[in-house]
């Protein structure tokens, strides 16, 4: 008895740590007062300012609209990638994987100046074009392996199958391997799109020319001092983020109920 | 057509932004720009290796160390309790990581306006009982701080995972065969959950140790770790050779301890993966 309530005190503590902190900046994003610590009443003048903020709501463009175009570019590369890998010899796939995992296991700072040093290399003036390229790289690999699991489970005698019985390969592809693996593309997407979402440091590194994303704009005035703001801000991203995340679990439960591991 | 002709663009793909722009460090490295072009040099490499800049990586290694051993601490008896839960465990789970999942900069923005020595919330309570108030703003317990509240939640995922995939009748065997519980956690559950420890310890070391959001926000650019003097040679003092080589010598130190981890982890069969 005495046991069970402590797990519970103990749960609820770490608890108490990791919300108190989000849950401070979401209530105070609709405090009247500008001070951090005293309540002035209810307001929703806070949301109204970020609405009317231009370099938030350019922020707000260009992250989804790089999210967007990366996550879409990468699923589609990575999920061809990943078809084309699954096939080849031992050797091949082990050595084109570890690249795949270099952006994975590299720092993000050390990938960021990676791209700033090979963009100024090559001429590209560091922007939109710059920041988009990053993304889609720093995806693919989630999106790869994201699908390639599944297809070494599939059943392969259905695509051989689907050829004896006269469809062209990429027929066969598009109408046998593609609809098995389709929830698979879709969590590769969604994780992709999440991360491309969130990211500070690669962007960091990669923009320029007035091109930020709300990781960039949130730093920059963060830096400038507290403004009540960034509350809203982090309130809308946090509800975003949640129906984003209730959304991918439902769907990769589904998938993974029977190996009894969460997917995240 | 076979199909493995499908990686093709993945390849090119590859090779120009994932393997070129990594050689580019390399080069940065390892020349300086002077009157006669492009010249081979080591003096990056030498000033990287100097004292202030060791010291530097010394102090970030500490920081890092000092966060995942509190992390590890917190999270292994969490996972324990959350595994122990077995119908709603995985549900309380997604409780406890959902936090990862907001915006790395806001999280560490929640914990400057919270700490902030005359107006944060912490305080204003800490005055109104008479208690003496806490100013760790631009110390290392702050940033320490900071980084343990970002990345527990990559400690807690991969522990709970290899705790759940423990089977349950070999815990019932240490059972039978007569041991307590504490012997059968020593025993049996430590060692089995080794693979979720490991990569628990990578994923927040390895943030950990390159964070220079975390020193620049908490630390409000007081300390200065291995990730701020990078940022600063490429943003503020434009020595891009000699950031190239710190950058490089962190990314060797990363991968060679990820290579060892991971090795460690396929000895002790199976590694919990995080996707």
């Amino acid at each position: 008895m005495v046991r069970r309530g402590l797990e519970k005190l103990y749960l609820g503590i770490i608890m108490l740590f990791l919300y108190a902190p989000i849950l401070t900046l979401i209530v105070f994003s609709f405090n009247d007062s500008k001070s951090r610590a005293k309540w002035g009443g209810f307001t929703l003048k806070w949301y109204k300012t970020m609405l009317n903020d231009p370099m938030i709501s350019k922020a707000l463009y260009y992250t989804l609209s790089i999210a967007l175009l990366a996550s879409v570019i990468a699923t589609i590369i990575g999920t061809l990638a990943a078809i084309g890998i699954h096939v080849m010899k031992k050797k091949t796939k082990s050595v084109i994987l570890n690249v795949t995992y270099l952006p994975v296991l590299n720092p993000d700072i050390v990938t960021g100046i990676s791209f700033m040093l090979f963009f100024v290399a090559i001429g590209l003036k560091l922007g939109f074009a710059s920041m988009l390229i990053a993304h889609i790289t720093f995806n693919i690999p989630y999106v790869i392996l994201s699908i390639l699991p599944k297809l070494s489970s599939l059943n392969k005698f259905t695509y051989e199958a689907a050829l004896d019985l006269g469809a062209h390969p990429m027929e066969a592809i598009r109408k046998v391997i593609i609809p098995e693996i389709m929830p698979n593309i879709i969590t590769g997407f969604l994780l992709a799109f999440t991360l491309s979402l969130d990211d500070f440091v690669i962007s960091y590194f990669t923009t320029g020319s007035g091109v930020t994303n709300l990781s960039i704009t949130i730093y920059t005035m963060t830096r400038r001092g507290i403004k009540p703001e960034i509350n809203a801000i982090s309130t809308v991203l946090f509800v975003s983020v949640l129906i984003l995340l209730l959304i991918i679990n439902k769907r990769s439960e589904r998938h993974t109920k029977k190996l009894g591991g969460v997917n995240l | 057509m076979n199909r493995k002709w499908l990686a093709t663009p993945y390849l090119i793909w590859m090779v120009i932004f994932i393997v070129v722009p990594l050689l580019m460090i390399l080069y940065n490295a390892f020349t300086v720009k002077d009157i006669n072009g492009t010249v081979f040099t080591f003096d990056h490499m030498m000033k990287a290796f100097s004292g202030k800049y060791m010291t530097a990586l010394g102090k970030s290694f500490l920081y890092a160390l000092i966060c995942t051993v509190i992390c590890l601490i917190l999270a292994y008896p969490l996972a324990l309790i959350l595994v122990k839960y077995s119908k709603g465990g995985a549900a309380m789970l997604f409780i406890f990581i959902l936090p990862m999942w907001m915006n790395f900069l806001l999280r560490t923005y929640a914990w400057l306006s919270l700490l902030e020595t005359n107006n944060g919330l912490i305080n204003t309570i800490l005055r109104a009982l008479h208690l003496p108030v806490l100013d760790i703003i631009g110390t290392p317990s702050a940033i320490v701080l900071g980084m343990i509240y970002n990345f527990l939640p990559f400690m807690v995922l991969p522990i709970y995972n290899a705790l759940a995939k423990i089977d349950k009748s070999v815990m019932e065997a240490a059972y039978d065969l007569g041991a307590n519980d504490f012997k059968r956690l020593l025993k049996v559950t430590v060692p089995l959950s080794m693979p979720g420890v490991m990569s628990g310890i990578t994923m927040v070391f390895m943030p950990a140790v390159t964070t220079f959001v975390i020193p620049n926000l908490l630390g409000s650019g007081k300390v200065n770790l291995i990730g701020n003097i990078i940022e600063q040679q490429f943003l503020m003092t434009y020595d891009w050779g000699f950031g190239a080589a710190l950058s490089l010598v962190l990314m060797i130190i990363i991968l060679i301890s990820m290579a060892v981890i991971r090795r460690s982890d396929e000895e002790m069969e199976g590694g919990a993966g995080i996707w």
